[in-house]
């Protein structure tokens, strides 16, 4: 694999590893985006050096086609996924008004400890603030 | 054997069943049946240990890992089943007058079939030879014990006493757990005879043993595990004789008792084992003085002779271990029988406070003189048995030429005065002078039933003391059992000997401490109670469990993300600091000098995704990085990725954008989990592993590519040119027909997300917007949404419906070539779903329902059917799954025509991802304009 594309991989990996770090979904499925699209290279990469098409009788040293065949899958699923968040956000916006991903309600009791953290199911969960 | 503790568990399970409609009387005599008989059985066996024979059964449970139910009968086992089956038929029996006729029925049937099963339990493991048997029987009688103890679980402090119970002797339970594993995994064997025969040694075989003592000195309560004894005492009084003073506690005297001959002579056995027991012993004894209820003055007395009996068996030499056998025998009979006397007591006055006892001696004079006969025999007086149990434990203490016998005659003689003095204590609170004022009366006298078993248990002590001679030749065979150099022998008068001078010593002694404390008014209670360090304990580590979970699992997703992060990146260094290298292929710079330029413009659109503060611009640099990636697997020799690549990003563009109507412009700022510098130091760090990982495994090949003969196969097998797509659909189908269900199961999730929300938004729209009228006219459609066209372009509408027929075609030839050239079904459904997206885009929102030729999800399924029913239909013919045919065709006018049946495979695909676009098209692009629920952060 050649040095520029490790490089490339690295930051993209990097770069989606800081997206997803965030709370807003928007900016996570960007992160997942990003790192599908550098792993798809790494593993393309991977397979040996550059070459020909794998396609029979069009050139003398075709590129590894196993990998290719694994990623084309990858990048369809890739898209896939990426609605699915896509549609999580947008239910998440549909409930509360923004995209965030909120901490768990029953960790952060548990956290306080308060004296639900028996049974985080019980209770209205209306009256707590909203937590970040 | 089996079958005798199998019948324990069976009048168990019938007391439990059927208890209610038995009556009172009806379940006491099913659960005695299995006590009764073993009774019968252990005596007719008596004859024939005697003579020497040790009859085994073996009945395999889990034959591979060796794990049996393993049963052997020598002389110490027979001595034990006729401890627990004797002494759990008197008790019993004496319950059947203790409970009376206005107990609740439930209550008789928790303790009768509690009882019953702990029985069986007990059984088993006093007949265990293997030390999973062993184990499972040990584990059992923790359990009943806890039912047991929690017989009145209404009540707060026996559930508290029974938990605690359960968890030291579960936690010592686990310990033995341990403990065995390590020795029968050293030893090779499972079987107790097997270990004492043949004893494994090492460092493994020691640790294994610490954990086994562990595990024997929760069960037995020893230091500093007595607590949760005296606590049990909440259980009615037979299950105090019974389990807690005569059988249940000596399972750790009786497991320290099979290994102690084998392994005393390790260096620190001694040491330990003498050392703890001693300090039971004295501990105990100090408990029992402080104590007012008579029954917690036994426990405590309980715990004092536990730690008598391990100092006995656990020093490990033979003639100690002889007398030990009758030192257990003996405090079994004379500590059930004061069991009894103060549940009679209690029974009769309904008090066991010996403050105000006192005087029931004159009511019950027989009772007291039974009484009398056990406390004597408890406090070692002639002619008693427990006398002559301990001057033979005393006898051979002395014979020995090692220090640590010296420390425990010490320690013996200590915790005798000790036990002299609480018995006394005992013994003239309960039948002595008593108090003037408050005095407990009798209330009504105890029955016969009630009597018996005491007369009948201190009738065998004083017979036990008498004929002392002829009972040791027959205990001496349970001492051999144990210990084939033990000879045991029992003498009521030696003589004036240098033991009976040392229990005048201790008698006199006792006597003395016993007025002294009268004088001046007991032993004060204990500061600190063992209960009250037991809790602080528990709850501390109850609330230290608490503050771990609070750190690790503060309830926020991308911390938990950092930490996988974190553990990929240990990952990566860690197999570079255990010699993962770049390999010997060699790295290049750069392929080529395009790849350069290509990757110097997609890197900088990466930083730009991530550093962009409006939504809509990191999208639109998210698609520029993708169609950069899609030139770079063009310039690697990847055509079909990049096709794939340069489609899949178009379409996620727009469906992206799509969303993002609905989504608040800026990103709002919502406080981060940690600071901005740690997430970059994670991201860095992630990037780097991730390089790492590339530049090793980019370079490092030791095994040849499967490519080769993939390519070698490829035309000639599965009849297709592009190797990519032969592996697609041939060679990798059932892959590829996994993958594709993903698409579908992904696409069924967004459709019903979408649903959802479109409830909770929509309250007043009864439609579903998919479902509007096809002749609704565009402006019924228009929108103020910058982003798509909200008022139709005549332009690109005209373009698209003039598009579509040919993009159709196009997507269907695409998919068709694909076997030889790049295409295939992904890469045409997806252009199929382009044409789609253009009449979407063109007719505005949400009309696409008019292009739509059938429901998605009809299409999802069909294509997810063909793809399968390829792979069945080979199947039926005879071939494997998905195994490909080719027929060549020669129609007139067309030439020659291939057809292969791995192309309807790719026909499936295509209709599948179609599917799967429009799903996704038509539900994340229909309803602009709706307002969240809540919020609404516009």
């Amino acid at each position: 694999m050649s040095l520029v594309l490790i490089a490339l991989i690295a930051v993209l990996v990097g770069t989606g590893t800081y997206l997803m770090l965030h709370r807003t979904i928007t900016r996570i499925i960007l992160g997942v985006a990003l790192i599908g699209n550098g792993i798809n290279l790494l593993l393309v990469g991977s397979g040996g050096p550059a070459g020909d098409a794998p396609i029979i009788g069009h050139g003398s040293s075709p590129a590894d086609p196993v990998p290719q065949a694994l990623v084309l899958t990858a990048i369809v699923i890739g898209f896939a996924t990426q609605a699915f968040l896509l549609a999580l956000a947008w239910r998440n916006w549909t409930l509360d008004g923004n995209d965030e991903v909120e901490d768990d309600i029953s960790d952060r009791r548990l956290a306080r400890r308060e004296p639900d953290v028996v049974d985080p199911y019980a209770g209205d969960d209306a009256d707590l603030e909203e937590p970040r | 054997m089996g079958p005798l503790v199998l019948l324990h568990l069976a009048a168990a399970a019938v007391v439990f069943a059927a208890g209610r409609h038995l009556g009172r009387r009806g379940l006491f005599a099913v659960a005695l049946v299995a006590p009764v008989a073993t009774v019968a059985w252990a005596v007719t066996q008596v004859g024939a240990v005697l003579d020497g024979a040790t009859p085994a059964e073996r009945t395999g449970w889990v034959p591979s890992i060796d794990v049996a139910l393993s049963f052997r009968l020598d002389g110490f086992a027979l001595l034990m089943a006729l401890v627990v089956a004797g002494m759990g038929t008197l008790v019993l029996a004496w319950s059947v007058a203790y409970f009376g006729a206005d107990q609740p029925i439930d209550r008789l049937v928790r303790f009768a079939g509690g009882f019953v099963a702990f029985a069986g339990a007990m059984l088993g493991l006093v007949l265990a030879d293997d030390v999973w048997t062993l184990f499972v029987f040990w584990e059992a009688t923790s359990i009943t014990s806890f039912v047991l103890i929690g017989l009145d679980h209404d009540q707060p402090s026996a559930r508290a006493a029974a938990q605690r119970a359960l968890l030291i002797t579960a936690a010592g339970g686990l310990a033995l757990m341990g403990g065995l594993v390590l020795i029968s995994q050293a030893a090779g064997t499972t079987s107790l005879a097997g270990l004492a025969a043949d004893p494994p040694g090492g460092t493994v075989v020691t640790a294994g043993l610490v954990l086994v003592l562990v595990g024997a000195a929760t069960k037995s309560a020893q230091v500093p595990f007595q607590v949760w004894l005296p606590g049990a005492m909440a259980a009615p009084t037979p299950v105090s004789a019974f389990l807690h003073s005569a059988t249940m506690v000596k399972a750790g005297v009786i497991v320290v008792g099979r290994f102690a001959p084998v392994f005393a002579d390790l260096g620190w056995w001694r040491p330990v084992v003498v050392g703890v027991g001693a300090l039971t012993m004295v501990a105990g004894g100090i408990g029992a003085l402080r104590q007012h209820d008579a029954k917690l003055l036994l426990a405590h007395g309980t715990v004092s002779q536990l730690g008598f009996m391990v100092v006995a068996f656990g020093i490990g030499h033979p003639d100690v271990t002889a007398a030990a056998v009758a030192l257990l025998v003996g405090h079994a009979l004379f500590k059930a029988a004061l069991f009894l006397t103060v549940g009679i007591v209690d029974h009769a006055t309904g008090t066991r406070d010996i403050r105000r006892l006192g005087g029931v001696g004159r009511a019950l004079p027989g009772v007291a003189a039974l009484a009398a006969i056990a406390a004597g025999s408890m406090a070692g007086l002639p002619p008693a048995l427990g006398f002559v149990a301990k001057e033979a434990v005393l006898d051979t203490l002395l014979h020995e030429d090692d220090p640590w016998a010296l420390v425990a005659v010490v320690a013996v003689a200590l915790g005798s005065i000790l036990t002299v003095a609480y018995t006394a204590r005992l013994w003239w609170g309960l039948f002595g002078a008593g108090p003037a004022t408050e005095r407990a009366e009798v209330h009504h006298r105890p029955g016969p039933v009630l009597v018996l078993p005491v007369a009948l248990l201190t009738g065998l002590t004083l017979l036990g003391g008498l004929f002392a001679g002829p009972l040791g030749d027959r205990l001496a065979v349970a001492g051999e059992a144990l210990d084939p150099h033990a000879h045991g022998h029992l003498v009521l008068w030696a003589g004036v000997t240098a033991p009976l001078a040392i229990s005048i010593g201790i008698v006199v002694a006792g006597a003395v401490l016993h007025l002294v404390l009268r004088r001046v008014g007991g032993v004060p209670a204990a500061r600190v109670s063992g209960e009250h360090v037991f809790q602080r304990g528990f709850d501390g580590l109850l609330d230290g469990a608490r503050r771990v979970t609070a750190v690790v699992q503060n309830g926020s997703l991308p911390a938990y993300l950092a930490v996988v992060w974190l553990v990929v990146v240990a990952g990566g260094v860690g197999a570079l600091a255990t010699g993962a290298r770049i390999g010997d292929v060699g790295t290049v710079v750069a392929d080529n000098a395009l790849q350069v330029a290509v990757v110097a413009v997609t890197i900088g659109m990466t930083i730009g995704v991530a550093v962009a503060r409006r939504r809509f611009s990191s999208v639109l640099l998210l698609g520029g990085v993708g169609y950069g990636t899609a030139v770079l697997f063009m310039l690697h020799g990847a055509p079909d990725l990049a096709l794939t690549q340069l489609l899949v990003e178009t379409m996620s563009l727009v469906v992206f954008l799509l969303v993002l109507r609905q989504l608040p412009e800026g990103y709002a700022a919502p406080p981060e989990w940690a600071p901005r510098t740690v997430r970059i130091g994670i991201a860095v760090a992630a990037g780097l592993a991730v390089a790492g990982l590339a530049a090793v495994a980019g370079t490092t090949r030791s095994e040849a590519p499967v490519a080769d003969e993939y390519l070698a196969r490829s035309e000639p097998e599965a009849g297709g040119r592009n190797v990519v797509n032969v592996v697609l659909v041939d060679f990798r189908g059932i892959d590829t027909l996994g993958e594709i269900t993903v698409l579908a199961v992904a696409a069924i999730g967004v459709a019903n997300l979408v649903r959802a929300a479109r409830r909770d938004l929509a309250p007043d729209e009864d439609e579903d917007p998919l479902d509007a009228p096809l002749d609704d006219g565009p402006s019924a459609a228009a929108s103020d949404d910058p982003t798509v066209a909200g008022d139709r372009s005549v332009i690109f509408d005209v373009v698209g419906r003039g598009l579509f027929p040919v993009l159709l075609l196009v997507s269907i030839y695409v998919a068709l070539r694909g076997h030889n050239a790049p295409g295939g079904g992904f890469a045409g459904g997806l252009i199929a779903g382009g044409a789609f997206l253009m009449r979407f885009l063109a007719a505005g929102t949400p009309r696409l329902a008019r292009a739509r030729p059938l429901p998605t999800s009809a299409l999802v399924g069909t294509g997810l059917l063909v793809a399968a029913g390829t792979g069945a239909a080979s199947l039926a013919a005879g071939q494997d799954f998905l195994e490909s045919t080719i027929w060549k065709l020669h129609p007139p006018l067309l030439g020659e025509v291939k057809l292969v049946t791995s192309t309807v495979f790719d026909v499936g695909v295509y209709l599948l991802v179609l599917g799967v676009v429009l799903s996704v098209l038509t539900h994340l692009g229909a309803g602009p304009g709706l307002r969240p629920v809540r919020g609404g952060a516009r």
